[in-house]
C-alpha cells in the first residue's frame, strides 16, 4: 500500500542555455507519495515553480514507460538513477526514503552539449546510425519473410541487442564518455542476422569510425552495461571489436575485387 | 456541406481495386522526382517509412520531428504485434479474412476499399521489415512465430517480444537514417509544426517553431504529409506519451482539412489502474497478455481477501461467461466496457477498487513459469516496476485507458485530406479502423500508409504540378501565418494568470473522460459542451506561462498544445452527441440492447462525419461521406 | 571532438570523401579501437614476459646446484647464462636474448604510446566533468586506476633496470651474478618495500588488464566468458605472490648469498 515520503531535498542542476554558467539549485519536497514516479515528482515541483512565477526545470521525457529513450538524468551519480535495468521514467519514489537528499545532474559528455537545465543533445547517436546502422533494403521487392530461416538463438541474441532505446545512458555512465555499447548493440543486432551479412564489415567500419569522431574509447569498465535500462551486455563490444578489425582487411579485399 | 468528400475509390471488384489503381495511376518520371519537394511531419512508423520511401524514390524530402531524434516517436511504445495475412500457421487466414475481421472489428464504420488495401499490403510489410532486420520472434525451426490477438480467430500477429513497435520503428528509423546519411532526406529535429499554409487552393507548406530557439519560420513544398499521430492525450490520462498532441492535425483542420469521426476513440482494456490523482500517464500492458491471462473480479463487492484466497466459485470470469467463443480475447471496446461495468458495480479490485484481475495462475500451472517468462517476461517486469507487485505471484490489476484514436483527418483513397496537397498518414488520419481498431492493426496501418500506399498515391497529385512554379517562403501567406504563430505563442506568455498548462489539461481531460469516455450520454455530452468552452475561457484568462519564447520552454510548448486540445475536445463531444448510435469505441448509453451491448443504427449513421472548421469551435460544420459496402454485409458485431 | 548545437536540417552525414588508405596496421592504430588492440597485444606480451620472469626468479629458491662438471653454482645464475646462450650456435651468444628484449621494449613503448593517446581521447570526450559525486556500479578500483598503476609500474620498471640490470643504483652490482645482486639489493629495507609496492601495482594493473584484453581483442564466447575473470584474478595473484615473495625471502634470510657454497664466488677474480 502506498506511503508518503517526507522532506526530500533535491539538488538540481540549472543552466540557462548551452553557453550559460550552470549551478545547483536546492528545492524541498515536503511530501510525496511513494507511488509517484520520479518524473511525476519533478512535474509537481515544476507546477509549483510556475505558480510561484519561476521558470520550470527543463528535462527530457516522453513515453514514461521506459521505451522511447528520451529521458535521461544523472541521479545521485548514477545514470537513470539507482534502479537497475530501468530508465529514469520507470523509477518510483518508493526507491527513496524520507529525508533523502537527491542530486540531479544532466548527462555530461562533450558529444552531449547541454541545451538547458537537465536537457542535453544526443544527436551524435543518430549520426552513428546514419553512417551504417541499417540494412539496405529499399521499399518493395523484399523476398518472402520466411525464405531465410533464422535459428531462434540467433534471432533472440539479435533481439537482445536490438532492445537498445538509444537513451545515451552508456555514454553518460562511462568514465570515458564512450558510446561503444550503443554502437556495438546496433552492430551486433544487424551483424548477427543473415540479412545483415552483405554490409556487415562496411557497417562495422563506418559506424565505429563515426562513433570515434564524437566519443571516447572503451576501457572495459562495464559501467555502460550496468547503467543500461535494457541491460545490454558488453559482450556486444567484443563482437564490435572483432568485426571492426576484420573490416579493415575484408573491406579492402572486397574493394580489390572490383 | 461544403467539403468535397469524394473518396476516389477505384472502380472494379474489391480484390482488384488496389492493383488496378497501382497499374493505372499517373507516375512521376525518375528524373523529374527530384524536382518535387515533399515535407513529412512526424517520424513515427508512418512518417519515417514515408520519408524513407520518398527519399529512395528520389524526391527531395524534408522530415520534421519535435523530438530530439526520429526514433523517439510514440510508435515505439506499441508492445503486442503487427497483423499480416500471411497464413504461416495454416489456420485459414487470408487477405479476405483479415479484411473482413478489420471491417467487422471497426463495427462497419470504415471504408471498405481502404481496409482491403491494408489487408493486401500487410503481407508485404512483414517481408519488408524482415528484410530490414527486424528480429521478429521465431520458432525453433527458424521460421516466424505468430500469436493470436483480440478480435481474430486465427494467429496472424507477428511480434518481437513485447517490443514490436520499438523494433518496427527502429526498422523504419534506420531506413530513414540511411536516407539522411545519403543526403536524400533533410532532417529537422526539435522543430514543431505549428501551422499549415494554403495558397491558391493547395497546401503550399508549413510553419514551424524551433523548440530550442523559439524561431518561427516557413517551409514551402509541393506536398505535405502529416504523420503526427492521434489525439488520445485529449483525455490527459492516456497511454500516449507526454508530448503526443493534436496540434498539427488541428491546425490543418483550422486551415480547411476535414476532421473525421473525432468521437471514435479507443479505450484499451489492459492498462495499469491509476494509483493516485497526480499521475501523469497510464501504462499499457500489451493486449497479448489476454492470450494466457484470465480476467475476473470477485463476485462479492465487499471481498477483502487476497486474490489467491478467493475460491474459484466466488470469482466472476465475466468475459468467459458473457462471450464464450472469444472469452478473454473479446475485442477491446467490448472488454473495456465489461470491465467498466464490473468496477461500476463495486466489484473493482486494488486499493482504489479501480481495476479487475488479469490472472496468470492457470497459465503458469499449465505451461510453467519459464514459458510465461519467455512470452511476457518484460511485461511482467514492467508491471512489477510500476506497481511494486509481483505478477507471477499475484494477479495483475488492469483497467481500461485511452489508447488510440480512430478518428482523425479525413482522407480519400489516396490519403489526401480535403486540402489538395496535404496528406495524412497513420493514426493522424481516420481511414482504416472505423469505430474500433483491432489489436496489432495500428502498426500495420502506419507502415502500410508510409511504405506501400503514399509512395504510390502521392504521384498523381505531384504529376499535375510538374514544371509549374510553386510559391516559396517569401509569399505573403507564409509571412502572415508566421506572424499569427508568433502572436499566438507570445500571447500565452502575456496572459500572466495563476494556473499552469498542466492544470488546465488535467481539468479538461477529466471532463472529456467523464462525459466522452467509455460511456457517453446526451446529458453528459451536453454538459461537457457547456463546461469545456467555459474552461477554455478561463484558460485564456488565467493561464500562467513562465520563462521566455526565445529559449527552450516546455511550459510554453505545452500551453499551445493544451489550447488545441480544448477546441478538439469540443469537437469530440459534438461528434459523439450527434452520432445517435453505439458503434465500436463510441458507446451511447441511450443506444444499447437489454444486455448492455452496443446498438448500431445502420440506417441513419452508416457514414463518416467529417467536420469543417467554421471559425467558431463550438459551431463546426457537419459533412458526411456515406459508407457503401460492396462486399461485407452489415451484421451485428457479436463475439459471443 | 567538439560538439556544437547547430540548428537547421541534418543531411548527407554519411557522405564523406574516401580517406586515403594507410597500410592496414597504421590504419587500425589510428583509431581508438585499434589502439585498444595494441594495448591488448602488447599487454599480452608483457604478461608473458612477467610470468616467465617470475618463473625464472623462482629458481633462486633452488639455491646451489652441482653441475655435471662438478662446479657448484646458484641455479638462477645458470639460468641467466642459459638465457644469454639461447639459440647458440644457430645465433651468436645473446643475439636472441637481445631480439626478445627489443620486442619487449617495443611492446612497452607501444603500450605507453597507445595509453597516452587513449587517455587524451577520453579526457576530451568529457571535457566538463560531473559536478556531483559519481556512484560507480561495476567499474572497480583496478579499472579506474589503470593510469596510476601503469605509471607506478613504469617508474618501478626503470628503477628495477637501474638496480638489477645496469646497477646504477646498486653500488655492489656485479654483472651476471643474479643471486648475489638480488641479495645485495633487497637486503635494503626501503628497496624491498619499493619492490613490494611495484608488484602490487602490477597485480592491480593485471587484474583489470588481463580481463580487459579479452574484450579488446574480441575474444568473447559464452562458453569461456566466466573464465576470463578467473584467468585475470589467477594471473594477477600468481604474479603478486611470486614476485612479492622474493623481497620477503631476502629479508627473512631464506635467500642469502653464501660465497662458500659456490665454486666461483663473486669477487674471486679481484682477490
Amino acid at each position: 500500500m502506498s506511503h508518503t515520503l517526507t522532506n526530500i531535498t533535491l539538488k538540481i542542476w540549472r543552466q540557462d542555455g548551452p553557453d550559460g554558467q550552470g549551478r545547483f539549485e536546492t528545492h524541498q519536497i515536503p511530501q510525496i507519495s511513494d507511488e509517484a514516479s520520479f518524473l511525476e515528482m519533478l512535474d509537481i515541483l515544476n507546477e509549483r515553480l510556475i505558480e510561484e512565477g519561476r521558470e520550470a526545470i527543463v528535462f527530457d521525457h516522453d513515453c514514461r514507460e521506459g521505451i522511447c529513450g528520451t529521458c535521461s538524468l544523472m541521479i545521485d551519480g548514477q545514470a537513470h538513477g539507482p534502479q537497475q535495468g530501468a530508465a529514469t521514467c520507470q523509477l518510483h519514489m518508493r526507491t527513496f526514503s524520507s529525508g533523502d537528499e537527491i542530486v540531479i545532474e544532466p548527462w555530461r559528455a562533450t558529444a552531449f552539449p547541454i541545451i538547458k537545465d537537465l536537457m542535453v543533445s544526443r544527436a551524435p547517436l543518430d549520426r552513428i546510425v546514419e553512417s551504417g546502422g541499417f540494412i539496405t533494403a529499399p521499399t518493395g521487392g523484399a523476398p518472402d519473410a520466411n525464405l531465410i530461416p533464422i535459428p531462434k538463438p540467433v534471432s533472440d541474441a539479435a533481439m537482445d541487442n536490438a532492445a537498445c532505446i538509444g537513451c545515451g545512458a552508456c555514454v553518460a555512465a562511462c568514465p570515458n564518455g564512450a558510446a561503444s555499447l550503443f554502437t556495438s548493440a546496433k552492430l551486433t543486432h544487424l551483424n548477427l542476422l543473415p540479412q545483415g551479412q552483405a554490409e556487415r564489415y562496411k557497417r562495422a567500419e563506418a559506424m565505429v569510425e563515426t562513433m570515434e569522431d564524437h566519443f571516447g574509447s572503451c576501457t572495459n569498465h562495464g559501467e555502460c552495461s550496468s547503467a543500461c535500462p535494457k541491460e545490454i551486455s558488453i559482450d556486444a563490444i567484443a563482437i564490435m571489436n572483432t568485426d571492426y578489425r576484420k573490416s579493415k582487411t575484408k573491406n579492402r579485399r572486397a574493394l580489390s575485387r572490383r | 456541406m461544403t467539403l468535397n468528400l469524394d473518396s476516389k475509390v477505384p472502380e472494379g471488384p474489391m480484390a482488384d481495386k488496389w492493383s488496378s489503381y497501382v497499374a493505372d495511376q499517373k507516375l512521376v518520371n525518375p528524373s523529374n522526382k527530384r524536382k518535387f519537394k515533399i515535407i513529412v511531419v512526424g517520424t513515427g512508423l508512418a512518417g519515417a517509412s514515408a520519408a524513407a520511401s520518398f527519399g529512395e524514390l528520389g524526391y527531395e524530402v524534408e522530415s520534421f520531428t519535435f523530438h530530439d531524434s526520429p526514433r523517439r516517436a510514440h510508435s515505439i511504445a506499441a508492445q503486442g504485434g503487427i497483423n499480416a495475412a500471411k497464413n504461416y500457421q495454416g489456420d485459414g487466414d487470408s487477405i479476405h479474412r483479415l479484411f473482413y475481421d478489420t471491417v467487422k472489428g471497426g463495427d462497419f464504420r470504415s471504408r471498405e476499399a481502404n481496409v482491403h488495401r491494408l489487408a493486401e499490403v500487410s503481407v508485404d510489410i512483414i517481408d519488408q521489415m524482415v528484410a530490414q532486420g527486424v528480429p521478429f520472434a521465431r520458432e525453433y525451426g527458424g521460421l516466424l512465430d505468430n500469436r493470436s490477438f483480440g478480435g481474430a480467430q486465427v494467429s496472424r500477429t507477428f511480434y518481437a517480444r513485447g517490443q514490436t513497435g520499438q523494433q518496427l520503428l527502429l526498422g523504419a528509423y534506420q531506413q530513414l537514417s540511411r536516407q539522411i546519411g545519403l543526403g536524400n532526406v533533410k532532417l529537422w529535429n526539435r522543430i514543431e509544426m505549428v501551422d499549415v499554409v494554403n495558397i491558391d487552393g493547395r497546401c503550399a507548406g508549413i510553419v514551424t517553431r524551433d523548440l530550442m530557439t523559439g524561431e518561427v519560420r516557413s517551409h514551402a513544398a509541393h506536398a505535405v504529409v502529416l504523420a503526427t499521430g492521434g489525439y488520445g492525450n485529449a483525455f490527459y490520462l492516456s497511454t500516449n506519451a507526454m508530448a503526443c498532441n493534436a496540434t498539427a492535425a488541428w491546425r490543418a483542420h483550422r486551415r480547411g482539412a476535414g476532421f473525421a469521426n473525432p468521437s471514435y476513440t479507443q479505450i484499451h482494456p489492459t492498462c495499469i489502474p491509476q494509483a493516485d490523482e497526480f499521475q501523469s500517464k497510464l501504462t499499457l500492458m500489451s493486449e497479448s497478455l489476454r492470450n494466457d491471462g484470465r480476467i475476473w473480479v470477485p463476485k462479492d463487492p465487499d471481498e477483502t481477501r487476497k486474490a489467491a484466497d478467493v475460491p474459484e466459485d466466488e470469482r466472476d470470469y465475466y468475459l468467459e461467461r458473457i462471450y464464450p467463443s472469444f472469452g478473454n480475447l473479446a475485442p477491446r471496446d467490448v472488454s473495456s466496457r465489461a470491465a467498466k461495468r464490473a468496477v461500476d458495480a463495486g466489484q473493482g479490485v486494488g486499493p482504489l477498487k479501480n481495476g479487475v484481475y488479469l490472472d496468470f495462475a492457470d497459465a503458469i500451472n499449465r505451461l510453467g513459469v519459464n514459458v510465461i517468462k519467455e512470452r511476457y517476461g518484460n511485461l511482467f517486469d514492467m508491471y512489477e516496476r510500476i506497481t511494486g507487485e509481483n505478477p507471477y505471484e499475484m494477479p495483475m490489476r488492469i483497467y481500461p485507458a485511452s489508447h488510440y484514436t480512430m478518428g482523425g483527418l479525413w482522407v480519400d483513397y489516396e490519403l489526401q485530406t480535403t486540402i489538395p496537397g496535404l496528406f495524412a498518414a497513420g493514426e493522424a488520419n481516420f481511414s482504416d479502423h472505423g469505430a474500433n481498431r483491432l489489436g496489432a492493426s495500428a502498426l500495420m496501418q502506419g507502415l502500410s500508409d508510409g511504405y506501400f500506399v503514399l509512395p504510390y498515391t502521392i504521384a498523381p497529385y505531384l504529376s499535375e504540378l510538374l514544371n509549374k512554379p510553386i510559391p516559396d517562403e517569401t509569399h505573403e501567406a507564409f509571412a502572415a501565418a508566421e506572424e499569427e504563430a508568433r502572436d499566438r505563442y507570445q500571447g500565452y506568455l502575456e496572459i500572466g494568470g495563476t494556473k499552469t498548462p498542466d492544470h488546465f489539461h488535467r481539468e479538461l481531460g477529466k471532463i472529456i473522460w467523464d462525459y466522452c469516455g467509455m460511456d457517453r450520454s446526451q446529458v453528459g455530452l451536453e454538459k461537457a459542451l457547456a463546461e469545456i468552452p467555459a474552461l477554455h475561457e478561463e484558460f485564456k484568462k488565467d493561464l500562467r506561462v513562465t520563462g521566455d519564447g526565445a529559449s527552450l520552454n516546455q511550459t510554453l510548448e505545452k500551453a499551445a498544445r493544451v489550447d488545441d486540445f480544448f477546441e478538439l475536445g469540443i469537437l469530440m463531444c459534438k461528434d459523439a452527441l450527434i452520432r445517435e448510435e453505439s458503434c465500436g469505441g463510441h458507446f451511447r448509453s441511450e443506444h444499447q440492447t437489454d444486455e448492455g451491448e452496443a446498438m448500431r443504427n445502420d440506417d441513419d449513421f452508416a457514414h463518416v462525419t467529417a467536420w469543417e472548421w467554421s471559425g467558431d469551435p463550438s459551431n463546426p460544420i457537419e459533412n458526411r461521406e456515406p459508407l457503401v459496402y460492396e462486399v461485407v454485409e452489415f451484421a451485428t458485431r457479436s463475439y459471443k | 571532438m567538439t560538439e556544437t548545437l547547430s540548428r537547421g536540417p541534418v543531411t548527407g552525414t554519411a557522405v564523406k570523401a574516401p580517406a586515403k588508405k594507410k597500410p592496414f596496421v597504421f590504419d587500425l592504430y589510428s583509431t581508438a579501437v585499434g589502439k585498444k588492440y595494441v594495448m591488448a597485444i602488447t599487454g599480452l606480451i608483457g604478461l608473458g614476459f612477467v610470468i616467465t620472469h617470475m618463473i625464472g626468479n623462482l629458481k633462486m629458491y633452488l639455491g646451489v646446484v652441482t653441475e655435471s662438471d662438478g662446479e657448484r653454482a646458484y641455479d638462477i645464475d645458470i639460468y641467466g647464462e642459459f638465457l644469454r646462450e639461447l639459440a647458440v650456435p644457430l645465433l651468436p651468444r645473446t643475439y636472441l636474448l637481445w631480439g626478445l628484449r627489443l620486442v619487449l621494449i617495443a611492446a612497452v613503448a607501444l603500450h605507453i604510446h597507445a595509453a597516452i593517446g587513449l587517455t587524451s581521447i577520453n579526457r576530451h570526450a568529457r571535457a566538463v566533468k560531473y559536478q556531483s559525486a559519481r556512484d560507480y556500479q561495476i567499474a572497480n578500483f583496478a579499472s579506474r586506476s589503470m593510469r596510476w598503476t601503469g605509471s607506478i609500474v613504469a617508474i618501478f620498471l626503470v628503477w628495477h633496470l637501474a638496480d638489477l640490470t645496469w646497477g646504477f643504483v646498486l653500488p655492489d652490482h656485479v654483472v651476471g651474478a643474479a643471486y648475489y645482486n638480488i641479495d645485495q639489493s633487497l637486503s635494503r629495507i626501503p628497496v624491498a618495500m619499493l619492490y613490494i609496492v611495484g608488484n602490487i601495482a602490477l597485480g592491480i594493473h593485471l587484474f583489470h588488464g588481463v580481463w580487459s584484453l579479452f574484450q579488446s581483442l574480441g575474444w568473447n564466447n559464452p562458453r569461456f566468458n566466466a573464465w576470463r575473470r578467473y584467468i585475470a584474478v589467477g594471473s594477477a595473484a600468481l604474479i603478486v605472490a611470486g614476485n612479492v615473495s622474493f623481497p620477503v625471502a631476502v629479508m627473512a634470510g631464506v635467500v642469502e648469498y653464501d660465497p662458500a657454497a659456490v665454486t666461483h664466488p663473486v669477487g674471486e677474480e679481484n682477490e
